[in-house]
């Protein structure tokens, strides 16, 4: 499989006078699970979207491997990136192994029936999401963490070298979304995978990834380690909370100041 | 397990070879039925004959009924419900919204209101042809207005889309109400133009609408699969190498074409681009490459049936438009209720 290298320069993007985002550089790298953390607002979704080709930036580039994400053509880039969106719109009576079985679009010729290979993916995505048991359910009747599960099987189903996803265990069961974040882990450390998530909860971030980007008001506030980024004093200025953090020797635990809100 | 994707296509491809099956055999009878009945097997001999140029030994009288008189109207009747529900179908896949359909973007108030506007003026610049023509115009420049009024920043998005289709809408039916209000003794002719007929339909309208459904339902079945994807939310779509854009405005086009010429040459039957996908989805599923074939069937089936009641079962020509309405309405009703209450319990 191609590896994965997306490379931000110089980034500058906002909606019509408000500006987003501001002066970003970074580097994701294959082999690696980064996570995007920051306050609601910060720009974090923008970013994934211009990631994905959804969103061209003012100034500076997104690079996939060197090229300009915005000059890839649709069918190319989705080999190479996957997105888990936030929301999805569910009006049609799809079942889940229909969604997930969408993730192979990009690898079907028009006109032809899924292979084996094809379904052997689905059967996997689908596997590694649990989501064997809902594949003739349909996707409006299920439950919000259900349907982000079908959402991310169908992205593990597309298979693609990177990976970005917003908040992709929002709505999951401590469980699954346990599951899912090993799974994304897997991905990255056995296959060189670039994966690339949205994280709202620090304590699953700093548990799973080994690199964190902490946005704020759409600047790079901090990044790097979890040990490094996520401490006391950058959890405090940038989410206005105070933090514990507790160290063991290979895990990293946060707890929040409930009674020490203004 | 691997099999298993594969039951809902085998199951829906017998459905579509059902509807078919049924859709042919309905042509027969119907060409059978009316005010000088024809047993199904002269009708089949008949046309097997031409079919053959052998037409010296047939019925002269039997001959002219059936090519002349009812074949024209019934295959423009099965053309006009095959393209109707075609971008009825692409309609709701495209703004995400089950309630779609040919009238939510105002392309058909547009081409209705160019036809009054003809038959108002007496337009008659281009013989026969002319209500089509500004018919066709009429939806094209609505359909334009509704999509420059709907995309700021060059994305369509649904909820602009249906907004802009209801307000031009609006206007373009007052505008029809004072073209009527200034026709006077002509304003018989348009309410009956606007109510839908297939009276006197000749081959010409038949040719021209079942080409336009043909090639039209070809196009969206070359994007078919686009469309499954489109109907989960674009950004998610865009994410699996659909180029949206592209997709969005092709299909907008070729279903407002298809819409305006069933428009021009029937005038407005509502309910059959609404009604019908709703139906199918519930016989074959969501999957548009069955769910396009099978709605075109269905539509065809439905205004065929109608249409040969009012022509050869009552009493006195009821104008189509009027008798979808009253079948489709209630029906409609059926549905809404059924979908509100599947969402409460999901």
């Amino acid at each position: 499989m191609d590896r994965v290298t997306c490379k931000i320069r110089g980034l500058e993007f906002g909606y019509g006078n408000i500006q987003v985002l501001h002066g970003i550089d970074m580097t994701f790298r294959p082999g690696r699970f980064h996570a995007i953390v920051g306050p609601n607002g910060s720009g974090k979704s923008t970013l994934l979207d211009l990631l994905s080709g959804l969103k061209e930036p003012d100034q500076g580039s997104v690079e996939i491997n060197g090229e300009p994400v915005a000059g890839l053509y649709p069918a190319r880039l989705a080999c190479l990136v996957a997105l888990v969106p936030q929301e999805f719109d569910f009006n049609f009576p799809f079942s889940v192994r229909e969604a997930v079985l969408m993730g192979r679009h990009p690898h079907i010729p028009r006109f032809s029936r899924p292979t084996e290979n094809d379904m052997a993916h689905v059967r996997q995505a689908m596997e590694a999401t649990s989501t064997n048991r809902l594949a003739d359910r349909v996707l409006a009747e299920l439950s919000g963490g259900e349907k982000q599960r079908t959402m991310l099987a169908r992205a593990l189903a597309q298979d693609t070298p990177a990976l970005l996803l917003d908040e992709p265990t929002s709505s999951m069961d401590i469980r699954h979304a346990l599951m899912a974040m090993a799974e994304l882990k897997r991905l990255a450390q056995e296959e060189n995978r670039t994966i690339i998530a949205v994280l709202h909860d620090l304590n699953l971030a700093a548990g799973f990834c080994d690199h964190i980007v902490m946005l704020n008001q759409g600047r790079i506030f901090a990044q790097g380690d979890p040990i490094e980024t996520l401490t006391t004093e950058t959890i405090h200025d940038v989410f206005a909370v105070h933090a514990d953090i507790i160290t063991t020797e290979n895990d990293l635990h946060i707890s929040y100041g409930i009674k020490e809100l203004p | 397990m691997t099999a298993a994707p594969l039951t809902r296509p085998t199951r829906a491809g017998r459905m579509t070879a059902l509807l078919a099956a049924t859709l042919c055999g309905l042509v027969i009878i119907a060409t059978g039925m009316g005010f000088i009945p024809i047993a199904p097997g002269d009708v089949l001999g008949t046309l097997w004959d031409c079919l053959r140029g052998a037409t010296e030994s047939l019925d002269p009288l039997t001959q002219s009924v059936i090519l002349e008189v009812r074949l024209p109207r019934i295959l423009t009747a099965t053309s006009v419900g095959f393209g109707l529900a075609v971008a009825g179908t692409v309609f709701q896949g495209l703004l995400l919204n089950p309630l779609a359909d040919p009238f939510t973007l105002g392309v058909s108030s547009g081409a209705a209101f160019g036809a009054a506007l003809a038959l108002l003026l007496g337009l008659n610049l281009f013989g026969s042809t002319t209500i089509f023509i500004l018919a066709f115009m009429g939806a094209t420049v609505t359909l334009f207005t509704v999509i420059a009024m709907s995309g700021r920043d060059g994305e369509l998005s649904p909820t602009n889309l249906i907004l802009s289709g209801v307000i031009v809408s609006a206007i373009l039916s007052a505008g029809l109400s004072f073209i009527k209000y200034l026709a006077d003794e002509r304003v018989s002719v348009i309410v009956f133009w606007l109510m839908g007929s297939f009276v006197s339909r000749t081959g010409n309208d038949a040719l021209l609408t079942a080409a336009t459904g043909l090639l039209g339902f070809a196009i969206c079945m070359y994007f078919a699969r686009d469309l499954n994807l489109m109907s989960l939310g674009s950004r998610s779509a865009k994410s699996l190498g659909v180029n949206i854009k592209q997709v969005r405005l092709t299909l907008l086009l070729t279903a407002s074409l298809v819409s305006a010429v069933c428009v021009s040459v029937s005038g407005i039957i509502g309910f059959v681009g609404l009604i019908i996908p709703h139906l199918m989805r519930l016989l074959v599923g969501p999957d548009n490459r069955w769910l396009l074939p099978a709605s075109g069937l269905g539509g065809a089936i439905l205004l065929l049936v109608a249409d040969t009641l009012t022509r050869a079962v009552l009493p006195h020509e009821v104008p189509i438009g009027v008798l979808t309405a009253l079948i489709g309405g209630p029906v409609f009703c059926w549905i809404f209720s059924r979908t509100r209450s599947g969402r409460r319990h999901g």
